[in-house]
Protein backbone atom coordinates (compact mmCIF):
# COMPACT_ATOMS: atom_id res chain seq x y z
CA UNK A 1 0.00 0.00 0.00
CA UNK A 2 1.49 3.70 -1.36
CA UNK A 3 2.05 5.50 1.72
CA UNK A 4 0.37 9.22 1.96
CA UNK A 5 1.48 12.08 0.72
CA UNK A 6 2.78 14.69 2.96
CA UNK A 7 3.84 17.51 0.17
CA UNK A 8 2.25 16.82 -2.76
CA UNK A 9 2.79 19.58 -5.80
CA UNK A 10 1.61 20.08 -9.37
CA UNK A 11 2.46 21.95 -12.23
CA UNK A 12 3.88 24.43 -9.90
CA UNK A 13 5.22 27.08 -12.10
CA UNK A 14 6.92 30.41 -11.59
CA UNK A 15 7.03 33.39 -13.69
CA UNK A 16 9.60 36.13 -12.85
CA UNK A 17 9.08 38.63 -15.99
CA UNK A 18 9.92 37.01 -18.76
CA UNK A 19 12.06 34.46 -16.62
CA UNK A 20 10.80 31.33 -16.55
CA UNK A 21 12.53 30.09 -13.07
CA UNK A 22 10.28 26.88 -12.38
CA UNK A 23 8.51 25.23 -15.31
CA UNK A 24 5.37 23.25 -14.33
CA UNK A 25 6.61 20.95 -11.73
CA UNK A 26 5.20 17.96 -10.29
CA UNK A 27 6.30 15.41 -7.48
CA UNK A 28 5.34 14.28 -3.75
CA UNK A 29 6.93 13.14 -0.70
CA UNK A 30 5.68 10.61 1.48
CA UNK A 31 5.18 9.99 4.60
CA UNK A 32 8.94 8.58 6.42
CA UNK A 33 10.49 9.39 3.20
CA UNK A 34 13.74 11.70 2.33
CA UNK A 35 13.36 13.75 -0.69
CA UNK A 36 16.84 15.27 -2.16
CA UNK A 37 16.13 18.22 -4.03
CA UNK A 38 19.25 18.25 -6.16
CA UNK A 39 20.56 20.94 -9.16
CA UNK A 40 23.21 23.64 -9.97
CA UNK A 41 22.93 27.21 -8.93
CA UNK A 42 19.54 28.85 -10.21
CA UNK A 43 17.60 25.80 -11.13
CA UNK A 44 14.91 26.53 -9.59
CA UNK A 45 15.57 24.94 -5.92
CA UNK A 46 15.03 27.79 -3.49
CA UNK A 47 11.90 28.75 -5.47
CA UNK A 48 10.07 25.99 -5.10
CA UNK A 49 11.23 25.92 -1.64
CA UNK A 50 9.78 29.81 -1.12
CA UNK A 51 6.86 28.71 -2.67
CA UNK A 52 5.62 25.39 -0.55
CA UNK A 53 6.44 27.79 2.50
CA UNK A 54 3.91 29.86 1.53
CA UNK A 55 6.72 33.10 1.14
CA UNK A 56 6.42 33.13 -2.49
CA UNK A 57 2.88 33.11 -4.62
CA UNK A 58 3.11 30.29 -7.65
CA UNK A 59 2.27 31.97 -11.23
CA UNK A 60 0.17 28.77 -11.55
CA UNK A 61 -0.44 25.39 -10.12
CA UNK A 62 -1.01 23.48 -6.93
CA UNK A 63 0.71 23.05 -3.42
CA UNK A 64 -0.89 20.65 -0.79
CA UNK A 65 0.76 19.94 2.09
CA UNK A 66 -0.44 16.64 4.38
CA UNK A 67 -3.98 17.14 2.38
CA UNK A 68 -4.72 20.21 3.25
CA UNK A 69 -4.59 23.41 0.09
CA UNK A 70 -1.99 25.56 0.76
CA UNK A 71 -3.64 28.57 -1.46
CA UNK A 72 -6.99 27.55 0.86
CA UNK A 73 -5.81 26.68 4.02
CA UNK A 74 -2.41 28.13 4.40
CA UNK A 75 -2.47 28.50 8.36
CA UNK A 76 -3.20 25.23 8.99
CA UNK A 77 -1.30 24.06 6.13
CA UNK A 78 2.17 25.62 7.29
CA UNK A 79 1.02 25.01 11.09
CA UNK A 80 1.88 21.18 9.43
CA UNK A 81 5.26 22.20 8.20
CA UNK A 82 8.57 23.67 9.24
CA UNK A 83 11.99 24.83 8.19
CA UNK A 84 15.77 25.53 8.32
CA UNK A 85 17.82 27.56 5.46
CA UNK A 86 21.15 28.73 5.79
CA UNK A 87 19.64 32.24 4.38
CA UNK A 88 16.96 32.42 7.10
CA UNK A 89 19.02 32.54 10.79
CA UNK A 90 16.85 33.10 13.44
CA UNK A 91 17.13 36.78 15.11
CA UNK A 92 20.55 37.66 16.16
CA UNK A 93 19.56 39.73 19.06
CA UNK A 94 17.34 37.12 20.83
CA UNK A 95 18.76 34.01 22.76
CA UNK A 96 18.13 30.76 21.22
CA UNK A 97 15.56 30.21 24.23
CA UNK A 98 13.73 33.45 23.63
CA UNK A 99 13.57 32.32 19.80
CA UNK A 100 12.48 28.67 20.40
CA UNK A 101 9.35 30.18 22.73
CA UNK A 102 8.29 32.69 20.25
CA UNK A 103 8.44 29.74 17.42
CA UNK A 104 6.95 27.24 19.43
CA UNK A 105 3.79 29.57 20.58
CA UNK A 106 3.73 31.14 16.94
CA UNK A 107 3.43 26.85 16.04
CA UNK A 108 0.94 26.27 18.67
CA UNK A 109 3.24 23.74 20.54
CA UNK A 110 2.02 22.20 23.22
CA UNK A 111 3.75 21.91 26.69
CA UNK A 112 6.43 23.87 24.85
CA UNK A 113 9.05 24.07 27.92
CA UNK A 114 9.09 20.74 27.72
CA UNK A 115 9.79 20.29 24.45
CA UNK A 116 12.08 23.26 24.14
CA UNK A 117 14.55 21.21 26.86
CA UNK A 118 14.30 18.07 24.90
CA UNK A 119 15.45 20.01 21.59
CA UNK A 120 18.09 21.73 23.52
CA UNK A 121 19.60 18.43 24.94
CA UNK A 122 19.03 16.62 21.05
CA UNK A 123 20.83 19.20 19.35
CA UNK A 124 23.24 20.03 22.11
CA UNK A 125 22.48 23.76 22.68
CA UNK A 126 21.96 23.18 26.43
CA UNK A 127 25.19 25.60 27.37
CA UNK A 128 23.46 27.67 24.65
CA UNK A 129 20.37 28.21 26.24
CA UNK A 130 20.59 31.65 27.19
CA UNK A 131 23.29 33.17 24.71
CA UNK A 132 22.19 35.10 22.28
CA UNK A 133 21.99 33.54 18.74
CA UNK A 134 23.84 36.29 16.79
CA UNK A 135 27.20 35.26 18.64
CA UNK A 136 27.13 31.74 17.60
CA UNK A 137 29.04 30.11 15.44
CA UNK A 138 27.26 29.44 11.88
CA UNK A 139 27.35 25.85 12.90
CA UNK A 140 25.72 26.52 16.11
CA UNK A 141 23.07 28.65 14.81
CA UNK A 142 22.39 25.54 12.10
CA UNK A 143 21.66 23.63 15.06
CA UNK A 144 19.31 26.25 16.41
CA UNK A 145 17.25 26.47 12.91
CA UNK A 146 17.44 22.94 12.76
CA UNK A 147 15.61 22.61 16.60
CA UNK A 148 13.14 25.42 15.48
CA UNK A 149 12.59 23.50 12.55
CA UNK A 150 11.96 20.29 15.03
CA UNK A 151 9.67 22.10 17.48
CA UNK A 152 6.41 21.48 16.04
CA UNK A 153 7.31 17.63 14.83
CA UNK A 154 6.45 18.95 11.46
CA UNK A 155 4.77 16.84 8.54
CA UNK A 156 6.86 17.88 6.45
CA UNK A 157 10.36 19.39 6.87
CA UNK A 158 11.91 21.64 4.39
CA UNK A 159 15.81 21.82 4.70
CA UNK A 160 17.52 24.10 2.21
CA UNK A 161 20.78 22.90 2.93
CA UNK A 162 21.39 22.20 6.62
CA UNK A 163 24.67 20.99 6.78
CA UNK A 164 26.62 23.55 5.01
CA UNK A 165 28.13 25.52 7.51
CA UNK A 166 28.48 22.18 9.67
CA UNK A 167 31.96 20.27 10.74
CA UNK A 168 32.14 16.75 8.90
CA UNK A 169 31.20 15.55 12.63
CA UNK A 170 28.15 17.82 13.64
CA UNK A 171 26.78 16.92 9.83
CA UNK A 172 26.81 13.46 10.39
CA UNK A 173 24.90 13.41 13.93
CA UNK A 174 22.50 15.91 11.93
CA UNK A 175 21.99 13.29 9.28
CA UNK A 176 21.64 10.48 11.87
CA UNK A 177 18.63 13.17 13.46
CA UNK A 178 16.75 13.53 10.22
CA UNK A 179 16.89 10.24 9.31
CA UNK A 180 15.28 8.99 13.04
CA UNK A 181 12.63 12.13 11.97
CA UNK A 182 11.90 10.64 8.90
CA UNK A 183 12.16 7.35 10.08
CA UNK A 184 10.21 7.15 13.69
CA UNK A 185 7.30 9.59 12.97
CA UNK A 186 4.93 10.25 10.08
CA UNK A 187 6.69 13.47 8.53
CA UNK A 188 8.25 13.80 5.48
CA UNK A 189 11.70 16.16 4.18
CA UNK A 190 12.60 17.81 1.29
CA UNK A 191 15.77 18.19 1.54
CA UNK A 192 18.45 20.09 -0.85
CA UNK A 193 22.21 20.01 -0.93
CA UNK A 194 24.87 20.34 -2.98
CA UNK A 195 27.06 17.30 -1.14
CA UNK A 196 26.37 14.25 -3.29
CA UNK A 197 27.96 11.99 -0.60
CA UNK A 198 25.61 13.13 1.86
CA UNK A 199 22.50 13.20 -0.72
CA UNK A 200 23.27 9.28 -1.17
CA UNK A 201 23.60 8.50 2.57
CA UNK A 202 19.93 10.65 3.35
CA UNK A 203 17.82 10.21 0.52
CA UNK A 204 15.91 7.70 -0.37
CA UNK A 205 14.89 9.50 -3.96
CA UNK A 206 16.11 12.34 -5.41
CA UNK A 207 14.83 14.49 -7.66
CA UNK A 208 17.40 16.76 -10.42
CA UNK A 209 15.73 20.10 -11.24
CA UNK A 210 17.95 22.34 -14.15
CA UNK A 211 16.04 25.41 -15.74
CA UNK A 212 13.31 24.70 -13.54
CA UNK A 213 12.19 21.03 -14.83
CA UNK A 214 12.31 17.47 -12.82
CA UNK A 215 15.06 16.51 -15.55
CA UNK A 216 15.40 12.87 -13.71
CA UNK A 217 13.77 11.12 -10.64
CA UNK A 218 15.07 7.79 -8.75
CA UNK A 219 17.11 6.23 -6.09
CA UNK A 220 20.41 8.17 -5.19
CA UNK A 221 22.44 4.57 -5.19
CA UNK A 222 21.04 3.28 -8.60
CA UNK A 223 20.50 6.34 -10.43
CA UNK A 224 23.92 7.10 -11.86
CA UNK A 225 24.35 3.72 -13.30
CA UNK A 226 21.31 4.05 -14.72
CA UNK A 227 22.67 6.96 -16.47
CA UNK A 228 25.98 5.68 -17.34
CA UNK A 229 27.93 7.70 -14.75
CA UNK A 230 30.08 6.13 -11.47
CA UNK A 231 28.92 8.35 -9.03
CA UNK A 232 26.15 10.99 -8.02
CA UNK A 233 28.05 13.48 -8.02
CA UNK A 234 29.15 12.72 -12.02
CA UNK A 235 25.29 12.53 -12.80
CA UNK A 236 24.86 16.01 -11.33
CA UNK A 237 27.67 17.70 -12.97
CA UNK A 238 26.59 16.50 -16.29
CA UNK A 239 22.73 17.59 -15.36
CA UNK A 240 24.31 21.06 -14.70
CA UNK A 241 26.59 21.46 -17.77
CA UNK A 242 25.39 18.76 -20.17
CA UNK A 243 21.91 17.52 -19.78
CA UNK A 244 21.15 17.22 -23.49
CA UNK A 245 23.57 14.49 -23.34
CA UNK A 246 21.68 12.53 -20.61
CA UNK A 247 19.11 9.69 -22.77
CA UNK A 248 15.88 10.47 -21.02
CA UNK A 249 13.08 8.77 -22.19
CA UNK B 1 -7.29 34.73 14.34
CA UNK B 2 -5.30 33.06 17.08
CA UNK B 3 -4.18 34.98 20.15
CA UNK B 4 -1.21 32.98 21.35
CA UNK B 5 0.01 33.88 17.78
CA UNK B 6 -0.40 37.82 18.41
CA UNK B 7 0.85 36.98 22.15
CA UNK B 8 4.46 35.81 20.31
CA UNK B 9 4.58 39.03 18.44
CA UNK B 10 4.27 40.96 21.70
CA UNK B 11 6.17 38.49 23.70
CA UNK B 12 9.50 38.98 20.64
CA UNK B 13 8.97 42.75 21.34
CA UNK B 14 9.09 42.42 25.50
CA UNK B 15 12.06 40.15 25.26
CA UNK B 16 13.88 42.58 23.00
CA UNK B 17 13.08 45.46 25.40
CA UNK B 18 14.20 43.62 28.40
CA UNK B 19 18.11 44.65 29.31
CA UNK B 20 18.03 46.97 26.20
CA UNK B 21 18.64 50.24 27.71
CA UNK B 22 18.19 51.38 24.04
CA UNK B 23 14.98 50.51 23.19
CA UNK B 24 13.73 51.26 26.69
CA UNK B 25 14.93 55.02 26.82
CA UNK B 26 13.24 56.20 23.89
CA UNK B 27 10.10 55.28 25.72
CA UNK B 28 10.07 57.62 27.52
CA UNK B 29 12.96 60.34 27.56
CA UNK B 30 12.16 62.20 24.79
CA UNK B 31 8.59 62.78 25.54
CA UNK B 32 10.05 63.95 29.23
CA UNK B 33 12.52 66.23 27.44
CA UNK B 34 9.09 67.52 25.61
CA UNK B 35 7.25 68.12 28.58
CA UNK B 36 10.23 69.73 30.49
CA UNK B 37 10.31 72.03 27.61
CA UNK B 38 7.32 72.82 26.86
CA UNK B 39 6.43 73.15 30.31
CA UNK B 40 8.96 76.00 31.07
CA UNK B 41 7.86 77.97 27.90
CA UNK B 42 4.27 77.38 28.70
CA UNK B 43 5.04 79.02 32.26
CA UNK B 44 7.01 82.04 30.75
CA UNK B 45 4.22 82.70 28.20
CA UNK B 46 1.87 82.73 31.02
CA UNK B 47 4.19 85.44 32.73
CA UNK B 48 4.06 87.62 29.39
CA UNK B 49 0.74 87.12 28.40
CA UNK B 50 -2.25 88.70 29.35
CA UNK B 51 -3.89 87.55 33.05
CA UNK B 52 -6.50 84.86 32.94
CA UNK B 53 -5.70 82.98 29.57
CA UNK B 54 -3.59 79.49 31.22
CA UNK B 55 -1.24 78.20 28.61
CA UNK B 56 -0.90 75.06 30.50
CA UNK B 57 -3.86 73.22 29.02
CA UNK B 58 -4.02 74.98 26.07
CA UNK B 59 -0.62 74.48 25.16
CA UNK B 60 0.93 71.91 27.10
CA UNK B 61 -1.58 69.63 26.76
CA UNK B 62 -1.56 70.01 23.20
CA UNK B 63 1.90 68.96 23.05
CA UNK B 64 1.29 66.15 25.27
CA UNK B 65 -1.37 64.45 23.06
CA UNK B 66 1.10 65.11 19.84
CA UNK B 67 3.60 63.07 21.62
CA UNK B 68 1.15 60.57 22.64
CA UNK B 69 -0.38 60.63 19.13
CA UNK B 70 3.61 60.35 17.61
CA UNK B 71 4.33 57.71 20.08
CA UNK B 72 1.50 55.67 19.04
CA UNK B 73 2.51 55.32 15.57
CA UNK B 74 6.36 54.86 16.42
CA UNK B 75 5.26 51.79 18.51
CA UNK B 76 3.93 49.82 15.42
CA UNK B 77 6.60 50.96 13.31
CA UNK B 78 9.60 50.58 15.76
CA UNK B 79 7.80 46.45 16.50
CA UNK B 80 7.46 46.23 12.69
CA UNK B 81 11.57 47.81 12.35
CA UNK B 82 12.65 45.13 14.37
CA UNK B 83 11.72 42.32 12.11
CA UNK B 84 13.24 44.52 9.03
CA UNK B 85 16.83 44.94 10.86
CA UNK B 86 16.52 41.18 12.44
CA UNK B 87 15.69 40.41 8.48
CA UNK B 88 13.04 38.12 10.48
CA UNK B 89 10.27 38.05 7.72
CA UNK B 90 11.33 34.45 6.25
CA UNK B 91 11.21 32.89 9.03
CA UNK B 92 7.56 34.83 10.26
CA UNK B 93 5.93 34.78 7.51
CA UNK B 94 6.75 30.93 6.71
CA UNK B 95 4.94 30.02 10.10
CA UNK B 96 1.15 29.48 10.43
CA UNK B 97 1.22 33.26 11.74
CA UNK B 98 -1.34 35.50 9.49
CA UNK B 99 -1.35 38.79 8.47
CA UNK B 100 -4.10 39.63 11.29
CA UNK B 101 -2.14 38.44 14.14
CA UNK B 102 1.24 39.75 13.17
CA UNK B 103 -0.49 43.25 12.71
CA UNK B 104 -2.37 42.86 15.96
CA UNK B 105 0.42 42.18 17.79
CA UNK B 106 2.08 45.25 16.61
CA UNK B 107 -0.75 47.28 17.96
CA UNK B 108 -0.51 45.42 21.16
CA UNK B 109 3.42 46.17 21.58
CA UNK B 110 2.27 49.60 20.53
CA UNK B 111 -0.14 50.00 23.40
CA UNK B 112 2.19 48.98 25.86
CA UNK B 113 4.91 51.05 24.60
CA UNK B 114 3.12 54.29 24.40
CA UNK B 115 1.23 53.50 27.76
CA UNK B 116 4.85 53.98 29.46
CA UNK B 117 5.47 57.27 27.22
CA UNK B 118 2.05 58.38 28.79
CA UNK B 119 2.33 58.15 31.42
CA UNK B 120 5.52 59.80 32.20
CA UNK B 121 4.33 62.49 30.66
CA UNK B 122 1.49 63.21 32.47
CA UNK B 123 3.46 63.31 36.00
CA UNK B 124 5.95 65.16 34.53
CA UNK B 125 3.11 67.92 33.43
CA UNK B 126 1.19 67.25 36.35
CA UNK B 127 3.67 67.53 39.10
CA UNK B 128 6.34 69.93 37.47
CA UNK B 129 3.58 72.31 35.80
CA UNK B 130 0.46 71.72 37.81
CA UNK B 131 -1.38 70.11 34.11
CA UNK B 132 -4.47 68.12 35.27
CA UNK B 133 -6.00 66.22 33.04
CA UNK B 134 -9.09 66.37 35.05
CA UNK B 135 -9.79 70.38 33.52
CA UNK B 136 -10.81 68.25 29.80
CA UNK B 137 -13.10 66.14 31.77
CA UNK B 138 -14.57 63.10 30.41
CA UNK B 139 -13.64 64.31 27.14
CA UNK B 140 -9.94 63.14 27.54
CA UNK B 141 -11.29 59.63 27.14
CA UNK B 142 -12.23 60.29 23.44
CA UNK B 143 -8.95 62.70 22.89
CA UNK B 144 -7.30 59.61 23.33
CA UNK B 145 -8.98 57.13 21.34
CA UNK B 146 -9.45 59.35 18.48
CA UNK B 147 -5.34 60.27 18.56
CA UNK B 148 -4.65 56.45 19.47
CA UNK B 149 -6.29 55.08 16.62
CA UNK B 150 -5.19 57.85 14.37
CA UNK B 151 -1.85 56.76 15.51
CA UNK B 152 -2.49 53.15 15.03
CA UNK B 153 -3.60 53.49 11.18
CA UNK B 154 -0.48 55.46 10.36
CA UNK B 155 2.04 52.93 12.12
CA UNK B 156 0.57 50.30 9.82
CA UNK B 157 0.66 52.37 6.68
CA UNK B 158 4.51 53.03 7.38
CA UNK B 159 4.92 49.45 7.85
CA UNK B 160 3.35 48.79 4.59
CA UNK B 161 5.73 51.69 2.95
CA UNK B 162 8.57 49.95 4.60
CA UNK B 163 7.20 46.11 3.36
CA UNK B 164 7.32 47.52 -0.18
CA UNK B 165 10.09 50.12 -0.83
CA UNK B 166 12.49 48.09 1.16
CA UNK B 167 14.62 48.92 4.33
CA UNK B 168 16.11 51.87 3.80
CA UNK B 169 12.66 53.80 2.91
CA UNK B 170 12.15 53.65 6.72
CA UNK B 171 13.31 57.46 6.69
CA UNK B 172 10.27 58.21 5.05
CA UNK B 173 8.17 57.32 8.06
CA UNK B 174 9.89 59.18 10.60
CA UNK B 175 9.21 62.66 9.56
CA UNK B 176 4.86 61.61 8.95
CA UNK B 177 3.91 63.41 12.29
CA UNK B 178 5.64 66.52 12.06
CA UNK B 179 4.20 66.72 8.34
CA UNK B 180 0.90 66.30 9.84
CA UNK B 181 1.08 68.60 12.54
CA UNK B 182 0.65 72.09 10.94
CA UNK B 183 -2.54 70.91 9.31
CA UNK B 184 -3.99 69.16 12.85
CA UNK B 185 -3.60 72.63 14.23
CA UNK B 186 -2.06 71.12 17.57
CA UNK B 187 -0.97 74.87 18.79
CA UNK B 188 -3.04 77.38 16.92
CA UNK B 189 -7.38 77.10 15.83
CA UNK B 190 -7.60 75.64 12.28
CA UNK B 191 -9.53 78.96 10.89
CA UNK B 192 -6.18 80.59 10.92
CA UNK B 193 -4.98 78.03 7.98
CA UNK B 194 -5.45 78.94 4.40
CA UNK B 195 -8.43 77.89 2.88
CA UNK B 196 -6.41 74.72 1.22
CA UNK B 197 -4.97 73.75 4.46
CA UNK B 198 -8.10 73.86 6.12
CA UNK B 199 -9.45 71.29 3.61
CA UNK B 200 -6.84 68.75 4.53
CA UNK B 201 -7.50 69.31 8.15
CA UNK B 202 -11.08 68.34 7.87
CA UNK B 203 -10.06 65.37 6.75
CA UNK B 204 -7.11 64.35 9.72
CA UNK B 205 -8.99 63.82 13.02
CA UNK B 206 -6.64 65.13 15.30
CA UNK B 207 -7.39 68.64 13.84
CA UNK B 208 -11.02 67.85 15.80
CA UNK B 209 -9.31 66.56 19.44
CA UNK B 210 -7.28 69.91 19.14
CA UNK B 211 -10.59 71.98 18.36
CA UNK B 212 -12.22 70.49 20.99
CA UNK B 213 -9.52 71.04 23.59
CA UNK B 214 -9.22 74.29 22.68
CA UNK B 215 -12.75 74.82 23.12
CA UNK B 216 -12.74 73.62 26.37
CA UNK B 217 -9.93 75.79 27.68
CA UNK B 218 -11.68 79.08 26.34
CA UNK B 219 -14.99 77.51 28.16
CA UNK B 220 -16.65 76.85 24.85
CA UNK B 221 -19.30 74.14 24.34
CA UNK B 222 -17.45 71.26 22.68
CA UNK B 223 -19.05 69.64 19.46
CA UNK B 224 -19.86 66.17 20.51
CA UNK B 225 -20.82 65.50 16.29
CA UNK B 226 -17.07 66.49 15.17
CA UNK B 227 -15.58 64.22 17.52
CA UNK B 228 -17.96 61.30 16.67
CA UNK B 229 -16.67 62.37 13.21
CA UNK B 230 -13.00 61.92 14.10
CA UNK B 231 -13.47 59.00 15.72
CA UNK B 232 -15.49 57.52 12.66
CA UNK B 233 -12.68 58.84 10.28
CA UNK B 234 -10.09 57.56 12.75
CA UNK B 235 -12.21 53.68 12.08
CA UNK B 236 -12.06 54.39 8.90
CA UNK B 237 -8.49 54.91 8.10
CA UNK B 238 -7.59 52.08 10.37
CA UNK B 239 -9.53 49.84 7.96
CA UNK B 240 -7.87 51.44 4.94
CA UNK B 241 -4.40 51.02 6.38
CA UNK B 242 -5.19 47.12 7.16
CA UNK B 243 -5.99 46.97 3.54
CA UNK B 244 -3.34 48.75 2.48
CA UNK B 245 -0.67 46.61 4.57
CA UNK B 246 -2.48 43.42 3.14
CA UNK B 247 -2.14 44.83 -0.13
CA UNK B 248 1.94 45.10 0.07
CA UNK B 249 2.05 41.90 1.88
CA UNK B 250 0.09 40.32 -1.10
CA UNK B 251 2.42 42.39 -3.56
CA UNK B 252 5.64 41.14 -1.52
CA UNK B 253 4.95 37.47 -2.31
CA UNK B 254 3.97 37.62 -5.27
CA UNK B 255 6.85 38.99 -6.48
CA UNK B 256 9.47 36.97 -4.05
CA UNK B 257 10.43 40.22 -2.12
CA UNK B 258 9.44 38.84 1.23
CA UNK B 259 12.30 35.91 0.46
CA UNK B 260 14.35 38.31 -0.44
CA UNK B 261 13.95 41.23 1.54
CA UNK B 262 17.38 42.98 1.74
CA UNK B 263 17.31 43.17 -1.84
CA UNK B 264 14.89 45.83 -1.81
CA UNK B 265 13.34 45.45 -5.01
CA UNK B 266 12.81 42.04 -7.16
CA UNK B 267 13.79 43.97 -10.58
Amino acid sequence: MKARAVLSVSGLTKVYGETLAVDGITFEVEQNEIVGLLGPNGAGKTTTINMILGVLEATSGSISVDGLDLGLQRSKALSRTNFAAVYAPLPGNLTVYNNLRIFGMIYGVKHLSDRIDALLSQFDLERFRNTKCGVLSSGEQTRVALAKAMLNSPKLLLLDEPTASLDPATAREIRVTIREFAGQGSGGVLWTSHNMYEVEEVCDRVLFLSKGKILLEGNPKTLPREYGKETLEDLFITVAREPLTLDIA
Amino acid sequence: MNPKRTAAVVLRQYYLMRNSLSRVLPLFAWVGIDMVLWGFITRYLNSVASPGFNFVPAMLGAVLLWDFFSRVMQGVTMAFFEDVWSRNFLNFFATPLTISEYVGGLVASSIATSSVGLMVMLVVTTFAFGLSFLSYGLLVVPFLLVLFMFGIALGIVGSGMVLRLGPASEWFVWPIPALLSPFAGVFYPLETLPGWMQYISHILPPSYVFEAMRAIVAGRPVSLGSLGLSAGLAVLYIAVASWFFTRMYRHAVRTGLIARYSAETVS
